[in-house]
């Protein structure tokens, strides 16, 4: 069923749109939140086969008990003070209770009324350089569930399926979730706001260091709420949160589809389920997911299991001592830095390509270098595939491949063939210069044959040469550049065909 | 002859049984086999054990291997020890009394499991109990109900009836027990046994299936205070694992039981009388006893005075709402999907699965505490029950601060009656809760508590007091505990406990 849709700026001018978000982020610390189990967001154990990540706590056996991970305490504390927040002078975890086969106790330890850190603010900047502050009204701290992969069915859900696998490695990976006041006056921003604001948590996040914070991997995942009010209603409206929105381009055409799928509901005068709804990358369309509803009964309750949690201040202080500046602080110091020009900055920064620029500037590439690849040839090719950028190749290889081509080891257009294996998953660089057999020809005399062989070819051509027509090396030069099936150096070889051409 | 001196082997208290093999005297074969003989004799009466262990005699000739290499080994090397099936055993079925985890063997062993082998105990097997430790009188065991030593038509107490049992009947010297409301005290007091529920945070819960976490603890049953003291030694203490439990060091509880007992008089011990406990509900011969109990003391220099805790009135209800609400979330993991049983037919979805399985693997008394927790737990009904609850510990506690004001160690009948027949409270939950009335307050408060013999009955069955301290002064109760064991069986010309009639399975 297609959902029918309101123009997006008629949307505006009838709606107000409000949002919200929470942001889950999946901490990389060694081991599990409640336990010692390793940790799958680390990335010593991301290639770990299903259920080898476990001991008696992810798997709920009787008896087990959880006991808090100090370093996640720590990464939760530094996460609230990068994000603003008053840091709780004592806080409790809580209990969740439901039945879901994912969730090993069938409940959560998570936090309820008492989080560890609370009202802060994000300061976001948008393509046009305006700064929006978003309004942090929590960052708490709970463990993830283990990952339902749903077998038989047509949609890979859990209605229809034959039976479902559980992999409980994921179960007790430490996670903050960050949960904003009512964002209002976004506007026309509504998207790009959505946008902007998850590239901020996740540039806090990488900035701080206690996480990848790869959204496509999960460590990064949000949840959006939009609500539509009439222009000049106080009230507000009834919002729906969308999941399963793993991409910021996702984040931005999720607000916008249900800004204006809410629109053409509320003009024809209908009502907006309160509910969760699936966002689907392919069709780029929500669906509804289960009924939500504020009397959802989690039967809360203080964990009996774990002593009240009460950060000393020392700690808090120490931990604002080694804050990372600011991102938008980090911006201004980076674009100084690199020496780009505006128009290269914000190409850059628009791209969402900054951390990845930077990623591959600190593995050792120069920092024009490693802006071309990114927003030349791997945002094409993410263009493309309709994918992120960041999906496609690791920010070292990037910087590796850069390597190869500044000591002559590569031309530009081999080190595209090379990116191309890179991102085939042919393995590094090197690996695909390697197997492929890619290497620039530098042998001097297999040039020099190849050069003396198409001039006695073309002989009309060496003619001109030799009259000082020196343009017309280049059908030479294309021959010799064929023959050595493009693995030669081309200035080289104009070098060759000048000098045999005259000797 | 062997088959006599077996006999004589189980009929000694567990410190004299281990002194024999620090000497040499006994090996822990025999020691061991004397028990599972016992066990083989009495067993199909009493039903302490729900499951004996087949390794026991291997376990207990390692220890014999390593003495006689000459290593130095825990003064309780080489003794048998029953274990409450609510801990975890590593080859061992752990069910909780549960049909729903039958057949379960844990990967891991519970702390004071792995303490107890590290000390070099031998695991005789595991004990009966109510069904996840949810009765007073191990009738609600899903693998039929335990019988008093003392009358075998009569309940020998729960949750752990199995363990106090064990004791009494001489199939174990040493059992460990755990106390949410009176689950290691009661027991003892209706089999003429020793047990001890700790201080809040003193032994580890790590590997105990869990009732009520705020109120479980574990602790030590037998049949003289020495023999808990020294049980209590071993698996107290400190465990990362278990984030509720105190980083303290605690003085040696057996050299405080040694001390009580040769001081032999209580001269200068305050001794508070708990009002609220001595009155209502309590039978005529356990008020007998206990005045009788309060003038030995006196007699032996205590200076007993009367306390008042009025808030005690509250504790039943507070408790069986705290209790099922923490049961309600810490049993929702019994969902068939990881472990234990699965009741399913083809085309069924997962919730029908676990609700199949929830429905055949829990017995009454589990479903209806579960209900009850669901209920007091939900949205709307959380601060009037679950909240008011909480206050109302809040008020004991300050009762119990109060009471210790005037008194160094509270006392009070550790139950209201002897031993009641079997089925006799069965059909009436609320009769069965308020049995718990004298032991509940301790699990409120975190405080710990003792159960110990104080006499028989007007029907010739024990009756049991109980000592209380204040919070983290477990020794006060082993010294007064020992001091007042030690005068009674002056009194009696030895401990209760050697007095039970002999079983039939004895006597063949």
């Amino acid at each position: 069923m297609k959902d029918k849709l309101m123009d997006f700026d008629e949307a505006l001018e009838r709606f107000e749109p409000v949002l919200g978000f929470e942001v889950h982020v999946e901490l990389g610390t060694r081991t599990k939140m409640f336990s010692a189990a390793p940790n799958p967001a680390h990335p010593d154990f991301h290639d770990a086969a299903p259920n080898t990540l476990v001991d008696p706590l992810s798997l709920g056996l009787p008896g087990s008990l959880p006991v808090v991970n100090a370093e996640a305490v720590r990464y939760s504390i530094s996460l609230g003070l990068a994000l603003g927040c008053e840091i709780a002078q004592s806080c409790r975890f809580a209990r969740k209770n439901y039945f879901y086969p994912d969730t090993p106790k069938n409940y959560q330890i998570s936090q309820y009324d008492e989080p560890i850190a609370f009202d802060g603010a994000v300061e976001i900047e948008l393509a046009d350089g305006r700064q929006v502050s978003i309004p942090i009204e929590r960052a708490h701290m709970e463990e993830d569930a283990g990952k339902l992969t749903h077998v038989g069915g047509s949609t890979g859900r859990i209605q229809g399926a034959e039976y479902s696998l559980v992999d409980y490695n994921r179960a007790g990976v430490p996670l903050v979730e960050i949960v904003t006041k009512p964002i209002f006056g976004a506007e026309h921003d509504a998207p790009e706001i959505a946008k902007r604001y998850v590239a901020a948590i996740r540039d806090i996040v990488l900035s701080l260091g206690i996480s990848e914070a790869r959204m496509e991997r999960g460590n990064l995942r949000c949840d959006a709420n939009v609500s539509l009010r009439p222009r000049g209603q106080e009230a507000l409206g009834t919002r729906t949160e969308t999941k399963n929105v793993n991409s910021l381009r996702s984040v931005e055409r999720a607000v916008r589809y249900e800004i204006q799928r809410q629109a053409a509901i509320l003009a024809a005068g209908g009502t907006i389920v309160q509910e969760t709804r699936h966002w689907h990358e392919d069709t780029g369309a929500t669906s509804p997911g289960r009924p939500k509803s504020d009397a959802d009964d989690y039967r809360y309750f203080p964990e009996p299991d774990l002593l009240p949690l009460a950060p000393s201040r020392a700690l808090v202080e120490e931990l604002r001592s080694q804050l990372p500046e600011q991102p938008v602080a980090h911006r201004r110091r980076l674009k100084a830095e690199w020496g780009f020009t505006d128009l290269e900055f914000q190409d850059v920064v628009n791209g969402d390509m900054l951390h990845l620029v930077e990623a591959t500037v600190v593995a050792g590439a120069a920092p024009q270098a490693a802006r071309k690849w990114w927003t030349g040839e791997i945002a094409r090719l993410a263009n493309e595939q309709g994918v992120e950028a960041s999906s496609l190749v690791e920010p070292e290889h990037v910087a590796q491949l850069q390597a190869l081509v500044d000591e002559g080891a590569l031309t530009d257009r081999l080190a595209r063939q090379v990116l191309e294996g890179v991102i085939a998953g042919e393995g590094a660089p090197a690996e695909v210069v390697e197997a492929r057999g890619l290497k620039v020809v530098t042998d001097e005399s297999a040039l020099v044959a190849a050069v003396d062989e198409a001039l006695a070819s073309q002989p009309d051509v060496l003619q001109k040469i030799r009259d000082g027509k020196v343009q017309a090396a280049g059908a030479v030069i294309g021959a010799v550049m064929k023959a050595m099936r493009g693995q030669a150096d081309a200035a080289r070889v104009r070098e060759i065909v000048l000098q045999r051409a005259v000797d | 002859m062997e088959q006599a001196q077996s006999g004589d082997l189980t009929r000694l208290a567990g410190h004299e049984l281990a002194a024999l093999l620090r000497s040499g005297e006994v090996s822990s074969v025999e020691a061991t086999q004397a028990h599972l003989d016992r066990i083989a004799e009495v067993d199909g009466d009493v039903h302490a054990f729900l499951h004996v262990n087949e390794a026991a005699l291997e376990q207990a000739r390692a220890i014999d291997e390593r003495r006689a290499a000459g290593e130095e080994l825990h003064e309780l090397a080489g003794a048998p020890v029953a274990i409450k099936d609510v801990l975890c055993t590593v080859g061992m079925p752990s069910t909780a009394g549960s049909r729903i985890l039958e057949g379960w063997i844990p990967p891991y062993d519970a702390t004071v499991v792995a303490r107890l082998g590290h000390a070099g105990l031998v695991a005789l097997g595991k004990t009966n109990m109510d069904e996840f430790a949810m009765g007073s009188s191990t009738e609600h065991s899903a693998y039929g109900p335990t019988r008093n030593p003392w009358d075998l038509e009569r309940i020998p107490g729960g949750s752990g009836g199995g363990s106090a049992a064990a004791v009494a009947a001489f199939e174990a010297p040493f059992a460990l027990g755990s106390d949410t409301g009176g689950s290691i005290r009661q027991p003892a007091a209706v089999t003429g046994t020793v047990g001890m529920k700790p201080t809040y945070g003193g032994v580890s819960r790590y590997g105990a299936i869990a009732l009520a976490s705020s109120l479980d603890q574990v602790g030590p049953v037998t049949r003289t205070v020495l023999d808990s003291a020294l049980i209590h030694d071993v698996i107290g203490g400190h465990d990362p694992l278990d984030s509720t439990s105190l980083e303290r060091e605690w003085p040696s509880f057996a050299a405080a039981a040694r001390e009580g007992a040769s001081r032999g008089d209580l001269a200068g011990v305050r001794v508070g009388v708990v009002k609220e406990l001595d009155s209502e509900g309590i039978a005529a011969d356990v008020q007998a006893r206990f005045q009788e109990t309060v003038r030995v003391l006196t007699d032996a220099g205590a200076e007993v005075v009367e306390v008042s805790c009025p808030s005690f009135a509250y504790s039943v209800a507070a408790y069986y709402l705290i209790l099922p609400a923490e049961a309600s979330s810490n049993l929702a993991r019994f969902d068939s999907v990881r472990f234990g049983l699965r009741v399913e037919q083809a085309g069924q979805t997962v919730e029908d699965v676990m609700a199949a399985t929830r429905e055949v693997g829990f017995g009454t008394e589990v479903k209806r505490r579960i209900i009850l927790g669901t209920y007091a737990l939900s949205a709307g009904y959380y601060d009037a029950y679950y909240g008011s609850a909480q206050k109302v510990r809040t008020l004991i506690q300050r009762d119990f601060d109060a009471a210790f004001e005037q008194a160094d160690i509270l006392i009070s009948p550790a139950a209201p009656t002897t031993a009641f027949k079997l089925s006799e409270k069965l059909d009436d939950p609320l009769a069965m809760y308020v049995n718990d009335i004298t032991t509940i307050p301790a699990n409120l408060a975190g405080i710990p508590g003792m159960g110990l013999p104080m006499g028989l009955g007007d029907d010739g069955l024990p009756v049991g007091l109980q000592l209380l301290a204040p919070m983290f002064e477990d020794e006060r109760l082993y010294r007064a505990g020992a001091a007042i064991e030690a005068l009674l069986a002056q009194r009696w010309g030895g401990i209760l406990a050697t007095k039970a009639p002999e079983l039939a399975g004895g006597a063949r």
